[in-house]
This record gives structure tokens, sequence and C-alpha cells, in this order.
């Protein structure tokens, strides 16, 4: 068997010399562009778990390799003054240039045969010589790009700059430094080797306000000396190659082709922010490899299908979180007003992967001192606990109303009852979650008029004969339990007169069981719903008296916390999205200031009549979830009119603004939502993804995604109805 | 967590015998379901004619399309059969659907592969209205139609559970993997405000007996799945050939909230069955 290999890094020359060490007789050829002592890189990072995996395929490579290891469990995060590390994430490094002379012995060793400085022009020449041809020649593979229509490979630039120096000065752990200057915000990345490395990390713009653009590579170095001398403590920045890049992220469709195989950063890229890059290019060479042993030589084919089956998966886990460690990155801005230890524990956990439970198992002396510094932080005062519950069980206050804790329980609208009259069944639901002991208990959507009842049998309070129900309930809630009440005020617009949810959602009534609807604007919900007919004056007017009404009877009733709902498509939401409102009076137009209006208006009425010393909340969306729609421009647009008017907290929920949306759902993009509203406008949020369990809500809530969680406990159906 | 079993309808050999007595067994068995898969360009059993020839042999089990390919046929059609099917069954057809993968079936059906999954989010719509109307009879047994669940991996296929289905059948593979998908069902659901919970259906592949089998199962496997790529390996791989397999395959979905588990045979033999009820009836009790 004859293999060329294109490309003499560390994944090119570990596949060389796995394979040539089980099958001696094979021609292994490798090309490589650099000269052979081009230390181009400083150190790289694996984390524990591959270190098995090298032990296995070539323990000669592994025992030199961890000869030269540097090792250590830490991570230090500085900002705003404060260290805060926290341990038991295992990491070893050593400099590229050792891993490189370490393999390349090992392949001289073997017998692989090795050209150096050579520029390979036309990769397909070196398929059509060889049985297979390995591409790892990297980020700007000639491979990939030679068979692109094959592969189908996806390149995406971050957002952004970033350079790679060296220095001296020992950092004894992975070190995360934040340093905001008249510049913008610097966001470091160093850790421990021979030579330690310091990748320096920034926007665009503040690198332009720095004037990096025109300086050069003295005067860059001398800069960062200058900014971060406390770190360097007077080592010098070293730098090999100064240049500062964006980070490409490559994906291809597939990985082989007939005799093509890629492998490494050609294949597949993650920020290095994970620390992720050469030790995928190596387990890559393993699974190569094994596909051999497991099909045989013969089989290039199975061989190859098998490498790709076997890596796939485990790369794109690789690539998703080290996409959400990028977006991290890329948006730390918005942290900066976190204090430090908080800024910290979000850092922490930015990839999904790592959780509260998570961090608790790594270094339990982290996780309760951050209990006690939050509890602190939630409660006041001038000393830590000795002992405190985590995040979830700290209080907070709502616009003068505090909650006991951080969960909420609150239902979707459900399917019983007949009218508007609030049917047993939902009350006795709310009673039983009140008891439950949540922070909040939330009754589920409550019409302000029963043309705005989803179903007939949708709760009202439209009516003052129905205060007394409600007043029941919550007395119920009140004396059995420390949880909050709130009720959750709607209109359901163009989704009202549909049949129960149990078979579907927004099936009209049959005709003779319907009333007619009305909305922003005469968009039918599905195409087969009714027409709802556009609001006139008088209609805005009634049904902003409506709100006012029902509000001054949820009030009576005793609820403490009063949500208006301004999502899903139901009516105020109808106004928000360009989707659903066409009007060309001043509830109109392109600019969602206007669109707003009308929401904006019955949120002042209905503020106006609720007591000061209780919060109004919203319910709003962070997307419409379509081309055309609202976005999070808009929706950061939405919650800060909403914050100025006065809103006690912002419930973020995404989508169904119209039925032909197309929702994500990972069960964590409405936090993220909820998190990029809460940080970037400063208000306080709901979280409303899909949680289940204590772990999510102590992470959410320590992590600052949202303040409220609203949540679905295990052995709970919180949409029983 | 309940077991079901399923027929060797897309396997070769499969005749009118064995697909009697397999469901005769089945409902005499520890199993409640039968599944049955859909492939058109395959030599394989319709999955509505066969299940309607189990509906005639059993009294107690439901009957499953595990899934059926929806956007492949006509909806009227489909909404027929499955009607009849539900009626002849008394009140025991779940209709699992999905979108289909395979391009060729589409080719062969005359139907459109690349907007197969607007037409699918219609047909949904569709085939509830079909079944409350009084113009295409009969009536289904069941109040709203046929259990009707959804699947498939994509984010619009969540929508579609959320918004139409009464539950989601995952495709296969292992527990945590189905755990993975399913809480997307679930989280769909509960953000789209259905009232209650999806239920959730999962499905293996098992060979039981000697090497032979196991063998055989994974060729089938590799066979059916051809189209897949290097995903039929994984599939392969993932085929249960002994009762330890068995027993952790379904210990895994019952811990990770599954409602029904179908195994589905690889190799068309009587003896296939039996060593698989021996399995579920001595070493599994649902807890």
């Amino acid at each position: 068997m004859d293999i060329n290999i294109i490309g003499g890094g560390p994944g090119g020359l570990y596949a060389s010399l796995l394979l040539k060490k089980e099958h001696p007789d094979w021609e292994i050829t490798i090309y490589e562009r650099d000269p052979k002592d081009n230390t181009y890189g400083w150190g790289i990072v694996f984390s524990d778990s591959t270190l098995g995996s090298l032990r296995e395929a070539d323990y000669k490579t592994h025992d030199r390799i961890t000869d030269k290891f540097a090792i250590w469990n830490p991570i230090d995060v500085h900002y705003g003054g404060e260290r805060i590390r926290c341990g038991g994430h295992t990491f070893s490094g050593l400099m590229r240039s050792d891993l490189k002379d370490i393999l390349r012995e090992r392949c001289d060793e073997l017998g692989v045969e090795m050209h150096w400085e050579h520029d390979v022009e036309n990769p397909r020449e070196y398929a059509e010589d060889a049985d297979l041809l390995i591409g790892a020649d990297g980020l700007n593979s000639t491979t990939r790009e030679a068979w692109e229509d094959e592969f189908k490979p996806r390149v995406e630039m971050g957002d952004a700059k970033f350079a790679w120096f060296g220095t001296d000065k020992p950092f004894d752990v992975f070190t995360f430094i934040f340093r905001e200057n008249e510049h913008g915000l610097w966001r470091i990345h160093a850790y421990p080797g021979r030579k330690s490395t310091f990748i320096v990390e920034c926007m665009e713009e503040t690198w332009q306000n720095a004037g990096l653009d025109e300086k050069g590579k003295e005067e860059g170095l001398a800069y960062f000396e200058d900014l971060f001398s406390d770190h360097l403590q007077g080592y010098e920045l070293e730098s090999k190659l100064y240049s500062w890049r964006n980070f490409p992220i490559v994906k291809n469709r597939t990985w082989s082709h007939d005799n093509v195989v890629l492998l490494g950063d050609a294949a597949h890229t993650a920020h290095f922010s994970v620390g992720a890059g050469t030790k995928m290019a190596m387990e890559d060479a393993i699974a190569l490899y094994e596909g051999f042993e497991e099909y045989g030589p013969d089989d290039i084919e199975g061989s190859v299908r098998w490498f790709e089956k076997e890596r796939r998966p485990r790369v794109e886990g690789i690539q998703d979180a080290s996409r959400q460690s990028r977006l991290y990155f890329e948006n730390t801005e918005r942290y900066t007003d976190l204090e430090p230890e908080q800024f910290a524990f979000n850092l922490l956990t930015r990839s999904g992967k790592i959780s509260y439970d998570e961090l608790k198992i790594r270094d339990k002396d982290y996780t309760d001192d951050y209990d006690r510094w939050y509890a602190q932080y939630a409660q006041g005062g001038d000393e830590k606990r000795a002992v405190a519950a985590p995040p979830m069980f700290q209080p907070f206050d709502v616009g003068g109303v505090t909650v006991p804790n951080r969960t909420v329980l609150a239902p979707s609208p459900s399917t019983v009852g007949s009218s508007g009259r609030p049917a047993r069944e939902q009350l006795e639901r709310f009673v039983e979650h009140g008891h439950q002991s949540p922070g909040l208990v939330m009754t589920e959507p409550v019409t302000v008029s029963d043309r705005g009842r989803i179903h007939p049998g949708t709760p009202g309070l439209y009516e003052d004969g129905y205060v007394d129900t409600w007043t029941d309930a919550v007395a119920r809630v009140n004396d059995a339990s420390t949880a909050k009440t709130g009720i959750e005020l709607f209109h359901a617009g163009q989704r009202a007169a549909t049949r129960p949810r149990r078979y579907g959602l927004d099936r009209s009534l049959p005709e003779e069981d319907s009333w007619d609807i009305v909305s922003a604007s005469a968009t039918p919900y599905t195409d087969r719903s009714q027409t709802p007919t556009p609001m006139d004056d008088d209609d805005l007017e009634v049904v902003r008296d409506r709100f006012v009404a029902t509000a001054e009877r949820a009030d009576a009733a005793g609820f403490e916390v009063l949500q208006l709902n301004m999502a899903h498509g139901y009516l105020l939401s109808s106004f928000l999205s360009p989707l659903t409102n066409n009007r060309d009076d001043e509830y109109g137009g392109e600019d969602i200031e206007t669109r707003l209006g009308y929401p904006l208006e019955v949120f002042d009425a209905v503020r106006s009549v609720w007591p000061d010393e209780k919060p109004v909340t919203v319910k709003m969306p962070a997307t419409d979830w379509r081309p055309g729609g609202n976005g999070l421009g808009e929706a950061f647009a939405i919650g800060s009119h909403l914050d100025q008017h006065g809103s006690g907290l912002l419930t973020v929920v995404a989508g169904q603004t119209t039925a032909n949306d197309r929702p994500k759902f990972d069960t964590d993009v409405l936090a993220r939502y909820s998190e990029q509203i809460r940080n970037e406008l400063n208000v306080p949020t709901m979280t409303t993804n899909y949680v289940t369990s204590n772990d999510d809500v102590n992470t959410q809530i320590g992590s600052g995604t949202g303040d409220l969680c609203q949540w679905n406990p295990p052995g709970l159906d919180v949409n029983s109805l | 967590m309940q077991v079901g079993v399923g027929l060797p309808n897309t396997l070769e050999e499969a005749d009118a015998e064995l697909t009697r007595t397999w469901a005769k067994r089945a409902e005499a068995g520890p199993f409640t379901s039968l599944g049955v898969f859909d492939r058109l360009v395959y030599d394989s059993l319709d999955p509505m004619a066969t299940l309607a020839v189990c509906a005639g042999e059993t009294e107690e089990i439901r009957l499953a399309t595990s899934i059926i390919a929806g956007p492949l046929r006509s909806t009227a059609l489909l909404a027929k059969k499955a009607a009849t099917v539900d009626v002849l069954s008394d009140g025991r057809l779940t209709l699992g659907l999905a979108l289909g993968a395979r391009k060729d079936d589409y080719d062969a059906a005359d139907s459109e592969f690349r907007s197969r999954g607007a037409r699918f989010t219609s047909q949904l719509d569709e085939l509830r209205q079909i079944w409350e109307s009084d113009d295409i009879g009969p009536e289904p047994v069941q109040d709203g139609g046929p259990e009707l669940l959804i699947g498939g991996t994509s984010d619009p296929s969540y929508k579609r559970v959320g918004h139409y289905g009464d539950g989601y059948i995952h495709g296969g593979g292992p527990p945590k993997i189905f755990a993975k998908e399913a809480e997307k069902a679930e989280a769909a659901w509960n953000e789209e405000g259905r009232p209650g919970e999806p239920a959730l259906w999962g499905h293996g592949y098992f060979a039981l007996g000697d090497e032979a089998a196991a063998d055989a199962g994974r060729e089938y496997l590799l066979d059916y799945y051809d189209f897949t790529g290097p995903f039929a390996e994984t599939i392969a791989e993932g085929l249960l050939t002994t009762p330890q397999e068995v027993v952790q395959f379904i210990r895994g979905y019952e811990e990770r909230g599954c409602d029904e588990l179908l195994l589905f045979p690889t190799v068309p033999e009587m003896e296939q069955y039996e060593r698989l009820k021996a399995v579920v009836e001595n070493e599994w009790t649902d807890t």
C-alpha cells in the first residue's frame, strides 16, 4: 500500500507513524511545505482523556510526550481586580515544536519518508500516485480545495481578532485575564509550557482603537507588555510570526472521497479557547489507523468510512462546545456588568458542557465559596455566611416583591373548562402548584376579554363575578406556602377561537361555536384560520380598558405579580411583529418603536392602576424566528422601552408569533436569549427553556443567564390540563 | 415503559404465515405492540396492508407504523387507510409518521423529494381535518383519529410534534441519544404550549442466537441503511445480539423516560421471536 500525506503537522506525522508501525511494508510519504525545523507556534494543550488514547495507540510517543509535559488543573480568572481560581480541570501541554520533534523522530525510526520544503501544487497527482491520499494540510488545506465539490467545505470567520505570543514569564495554570482600557476590552488566554503561551484576543473595534492596524511587531508587543505589566512582571512578549487573524471555523459535508481523506484542521476546526485543535487531529489519526485494523489493509473504503463514523459525532460535539466558547469571547463586553465572582462562574459554564454540579465535582471548595458569595449578593449584608444554600434557593426582589427562591411554575394554556369562568381543575392546579413552594406560582394565561379566549374554556378575569374564585385560590396558596402568586393576562387575538389543544394547536372552532376575532391586522394565523378583523380606534380603547379593568380585579384577588403577555402571536404580540402588523396608522410601520406603541400604552395603563409596590412583568419574544420578522435587535429595543416604562422583569420566550416560524429546540436556546437580553440591557429576566433539574436552575441563576427560572421539576406535570 | 416487537415486514421471506404467526405469538406474549417499517424500493411488505392482516389475527395488541414516510403518499388515501386499520383493529392503530430519507422511494412514487418537509407539515394538519370531517370515512375509533406519532431529528420535526402530534417516535440508537432527542421533543411540546406530555417511543434491532444470526442481522442492517453512508455502520454496531444487551437496552430506555420501546427483528425466523420473548418475559419486568 502506498500512502501520500500532505502536511507534516502533528496529525499527518502521527497518522504516518501509527500506520507505518503496524504495516512496515507500506510506503508512507509525507510532503510538507515548511522546513524541517520550522518551529512556528507556541504551546498546545491536551485534556486528560486524550492521553489514554495516545498511550494505547503508541506507547513510545506517549512516553516522550508526557516527559515534556507541563501539567496543571486550576483555571484562574482575572477580572475587575480579583483573581478567582477553580480547580479540577486537568490539562497538560507542551510546545508545538517539541511535539513535532518527537513525532518526526518516531517517523524516522519507523521509516516514514518525509519531504520538507516541498510545495504541493496539484494534490490530484498525489492521489493518483498512491492508494490513499491523506490531506493533513491544516486550515488552508489545498487538498480540501482541490476536491471542493466533493467535500463541500464551509468556512466561516469569527468576529474577534487574535494573535499568539510566547513569554518566559511562567504562568503556572490556565489563566484568563480580562482588562479594559481606553481602547476596549482585552482577553488573554495564557497557559504553561517550556515557554508560556500568551494569546491576545479583542474585537475589531478595540484593535483599531489601539492602532494595532498600523503598529508593527515591536510597537504591538510593547503595547501589551505595558498593558499587562502587572502579570508579565518585566518579562517580554515574543512573537515568531507577528500577525492578527480572525478564527476560521471549518466544517466539511464529508471528510472522504474516493481515495482521499481529510484529517485535523483541514477537516474541522474548533476555537482555540477550548484547546482542542491538536487533540482532534491526533485522535483523527488514531481513528484512521483503527479503521484499517477493523477492515484490514485491503479495504480502504471501509476503513475510511469507519474513521468518519467514529470521529464525526465526537468532533461535532467539540465543535458545538467550541462555538459557545467562541461566542462567549466574541461577546464578553456584554458581561462586564457582572461582579467578578459571577463573571468567572459564567465563563466557566460558557460552553454548556460544564454545569454547577459538574463544577462541584471538580472543586467543591470553589462552589461552596460561590454559594456563600451568591447568598451575600442576593441577600445583602456585610459578611459572607459560613454556609449557604445554592443560588436557586436565594431570594430575589421582583419590583418590590421578594420571591423566596428562583423557581417559577407557569403552566401553558389549558384545555379544560367550557366558559371563561375559571374551571375547578384550573383553580385546583394553580393551588397545587403553589403548594409545591416555588418562588413564584403563575396562573396559566388568563384572558381580559371573552373574545380573547384561545378556546371556550380559557379562564378569564373579565367579569367581576370571576374575582372571588381567584381570591379564594390565591388565599389558599398563601395559607400553605411561601410562594408568591402571579397572574398572566393576555388576549389571544388572532389565535382565539380554536379547538382544545389536545389534538394539536390552532385548529379553528367549528363555525357554530366560534366568534369574531381581532388582531393588529387581517392576518389569519394559519392557512385555515379565521381572518381576524384589524382593530380600529374603538377596539384599541376597549381592549386597553379591559386590560386595566382586569388588572384591577387581579389586584383585588390578591395577586402580587402581574405579567402581560406580549408574545406567542397573541394580541399584543401581533402589534410587535412586522409579519402580523401592516397597519398604516401610528401603531404600525417599519420601526419597532411605532409597532410597540399600542402594547406600551396598554402597559402604561395597567402600570398606572397596579399598586406601586407590586411589579408588572412582561412576557416578550426574543425573536420571531422568521426571515423579515423581529430579531434580537428589536427585542433589545422592546426590552429597553419596557424597562424604561417600569417593567419589573422580562420573561423571555421566542417564536410562535407566526404559525410557520422556524424555532430551535436546543435545550438552552431560550436561556441564551434570556442571557443576552438580561446582560445587554442590564434588566432582570426569567428563563423559560425546558429545565427539569436543580442543576440546570443553579447553573442558569449562578451564571446570570436569568434571575428567575421557569421550570418543569421532576415528578410534576406542570401542563397537566 | 412497555415493550413492543417489530414484525419482519422489511425482511425478505416474510410471508403470510410468518407474519400471522408472529402477530399471534406477540399477542399472546409479553409485548404490547407490533411495529412495521416502511420502504418502497425494497423487497418488503406494505406496512398498512401488513397491519390490516395483523388486526384480523389479534385483539389486544397495539399496531404501530414505525415509521411510515408520510409525504410519500397522498394525504387523503393515507387518512383513509389509517382510519380503516383503526376501525378494523377496534382503535388499536398508532400511526408513526416521518419524512423518510430515501430519494429512490420518492422517485418511484412520483412524489417530489425536495418539497417533502413543507408537504408533511400540511399533511399533518389535513389528516386531523379528514378524520374529524364527515367527507372521507370511516370515522376512526380513537378520539381525534389514530394516535399520531411524529419522528425526525430536525427542529421542524420537533415543532411538528409540538403542533400536531400525540407524541414522538425516535429513530433508534443508544439510550443516551434517545434521551437527548426525546428531550427536544418534550421541550417543543412544552414551549408550544400543549397540555400533558408527549408519548415517547423508541426502537432497536435484535438478532439473538449464534454468531451466524448476528452476522445475518448486521448484513441486513448494512443493506437496509446503505443509503445513509457511514452511518449504516453505526446502526449495525448497535444491533442487540445477546440477552444481556437486550436487557441493558430496555433498562436504558426505561430510565430515560421512554413509554414504548419497539424491538425489531433482523432475521426472518420465528425462532428470533421466541428468543426475544424469553428474554423480555424472564429477564425484565416493568417497574
